[in-house]
């Protein structure tokens, strides 16, 4: 590996269960969803009633752009598990669609609070995969 | 105002110990109850997190008492601030008469931090944010203070106050892990050891051994004991977020809320205040919280502390004991707050004292800005 933070290798993520299955069932294919009800309301992750007016009955998985702006970020210097490479960047991103997911952003180190992102994916060893988010080539 | 007082404080043997938890339990317990003139046969409620899953239980059997109130309640760091407002409350309600607050921690000796944090597999979290190699809880407050950085045109260098005035105050307090250790400049904070950026290691809190205990009783009973009583004047509470995400805006907290609902309690305000002591896990996490406690606007605390108001001699001494940043992070370091505020309102911290100390404020942070706890305290008159 040449350049500092070109590529994003996950750590283990826990498995899906009742509540995020359609969530990662939609990531395994490479689409972003969030959880969005009938009410108007999106949120990530998953919960099964919504917090804006407490439907259980009106959610479903609703596809997103995959667009966001960087909430913040941070560099991280220091792994906090052995087989992770240092640096990388940890970011907050909101979703054009309002959510916010915590990911990584890779292509360098050189990052501003608002810049334009969208997202990329990163197979997990099980036939999922994580979002991730790149600088948008959007203008 | 409460009917309640703080009648003992005291800390177990703080840095690096080598000892036991419930060695240092023993410690605090039995050094909190020496200073207030009591024993543990007057002791019947307990609050405390830090043993095991068990911690109350665990420190009933070990005390050999069986309490009639507890509380084990986990919110992080603030708990213990937390533990006051159910303690009073308990005590105004009859239900114990004499509470121990305690916390110990020998995370240093055993070395049972860990920098990623650790995820339980069943959460949302382990599924969303761990893959993604957080530290935790360091890098949700590094966003955090990006996020601050950015939207007030503040500076990095700024924000090295926070640490370089701890350590003045620390090197004022023999009982400071950083005592004897001089004095930091700007760049000696900015050019640390970039841990989580903007962060550097000098943004850090320590990780040492340590902890302390408190005994509250009600504030009849606290005027025949041998201390002055510290009066449990107000306190307030919010819950916000347990993820990296659950928060719309990382830079407003909790602590709005619970400052309100603690000086509206006390019935005093922060103008009122001689002296705080606010949870300092990272230098962002005092700017935050001095700006939500009123102290100053949004945006404002940088260019408010640059003058070295929060050092020791300014208009606004903060964090007198060196804080969790120079003097003693064991952890949940709250316990810790309280203990410095008790002894600056009784007069006795020699080098460090803020002259005639009457209102101290202690505010507690948990978690990732997850929980915010707000204690005022006051003399008796
Ligand atoms: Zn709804």
């Amino acid at each position: 590996m040449s350049d500092p933070n070109s590529t994003f290798v996950p750590g283990p993520a826990a498995p899906a269960d009742d509540l995020s299955e359609t969530w990662w069932a939609a990531a395994s294919g490479h689409r972003l969803t969030v959880e969005t009800c009938s009410c108007g309301h999106r949120q990530h992750p998953p919960r099964g009633v919504c917090t804006a007016c407490s439907s259980t009955a009106s959610l479903a998985p609703g596809e997103v752009s995959g667009r966001a702006t960087v909430d913040s970020y941070t560099v991280v210097h220091r792994a906090p598990r052995p087989d992770v490479d240092v640096p990388y960047v940890l970011a907050r991103v909101r979703l054009a669609e309002g959510p916010v997911l915590l990911t990584r952003l890779v292509g360098g180190l050189d990052w501003t609070i608002g810049d334009a992102v969208s997202v990329a994916w990163a197979d997990l060893g099980d036939g999922r995969a994580l979002p991730y988010f790149i600088r948008s080539t959007e203008i | 105002m409460t009917g309640v007082a703080i009648v003992g404080a005291a800390e177990c043997d703080l840095g690096v110990t080598g000892k036991s938890i419930l060695g240092l339990q023993t410690q605090a317990v039995s050094r909190a109850l020496a200073d207030a003139g009591l024993s543990l046969a007057d002791v019947d409620g307990i609050a405390s997190t830090s043993v095991s899953r068990f911690s109350v239980t665990q420190l009933a059997e070990h005390f050999g008492i069986q309490p009639r109130w507890s509380d084990s309640t986990f919110a992080g760091g603030s708990v213990y601030e937390m533990f006051v407002a159910r303690a009073a409350q308990a005590i105004e309600a009859g239900q114990a008469t004499v509470v121990v607050i305690t916390f110990a921690s020998n995370q240093r000796s055993a070395a049972s931090r860990k920098l990623g944090g650790v995820y339980e597999p069943w959460t949302p979290e382990a599924q969303f944010e761990e893959p993604y190699d957080p530290l935790f809880p360091l890098s949700y407050y590094a966003m955090a203070a990006q996020s601050y950085l950015h939207r007030h045109g503040a500076t990095r260098e700024q924000l090295a106050e926070v640490a370089i005035a701890a350590r003045q105050w620390a090197l004022l307090n023999p009982q400071a892990f950083r005592y004897g250790k001089g004095p930091l400049s700007v760049e000696d904070v900015v050019g640390a050891t970039p841990i989580s950026s903007p962060l550097t290691a000098a943004d850090c809190c320590l990780v040492t051994d340590g902890g302390g205990a408190v005994v509250l009783t009600s504030l009849e009973r606290a005027r025949d004991l041998r201390r002055p009583p510290v009066r449990v004047l107000g306190y307030g509470e919010r819950t916000t977020n347990n993820s990296f995400t659950g928060a719309e805006e990382l830079t407003v907290t909790g602590a709005v809320g619970s400052a309100a609902d603690a000086f509206a309690r006390a019935g005093v305000g922060v103008e009122d205040v001689d002296v705080t002591q606010v949870y300092d896990s990272f230098t962002i996490t005092p700017v935050l919280s001095v700006e939500a406690l009123g102290f100053c606007g949004p945006g404002e605390a940088l260019a408010m502390i640059s003058d070295g108001r929060t050092r020791p001699g300014g208009s606004l001494p903060l964090n007198t004991s060196g804080g969790g940043l120079s003097y003693c992070h064991p952890g949940q370091y709250g316990v810790l707050l309280l203990v410095e505020a008790v002894r600056q309102l009784r007069g006795e911290c020699g080098a460090r004292q803020v002259p005639d100390a009457e209102i101290a404020l202690a505010h507690g942070t948990g978690g990732i800005l997850s929980t915010h706890a707000t204690v005022v305290l006051g003399r008796d008159r």
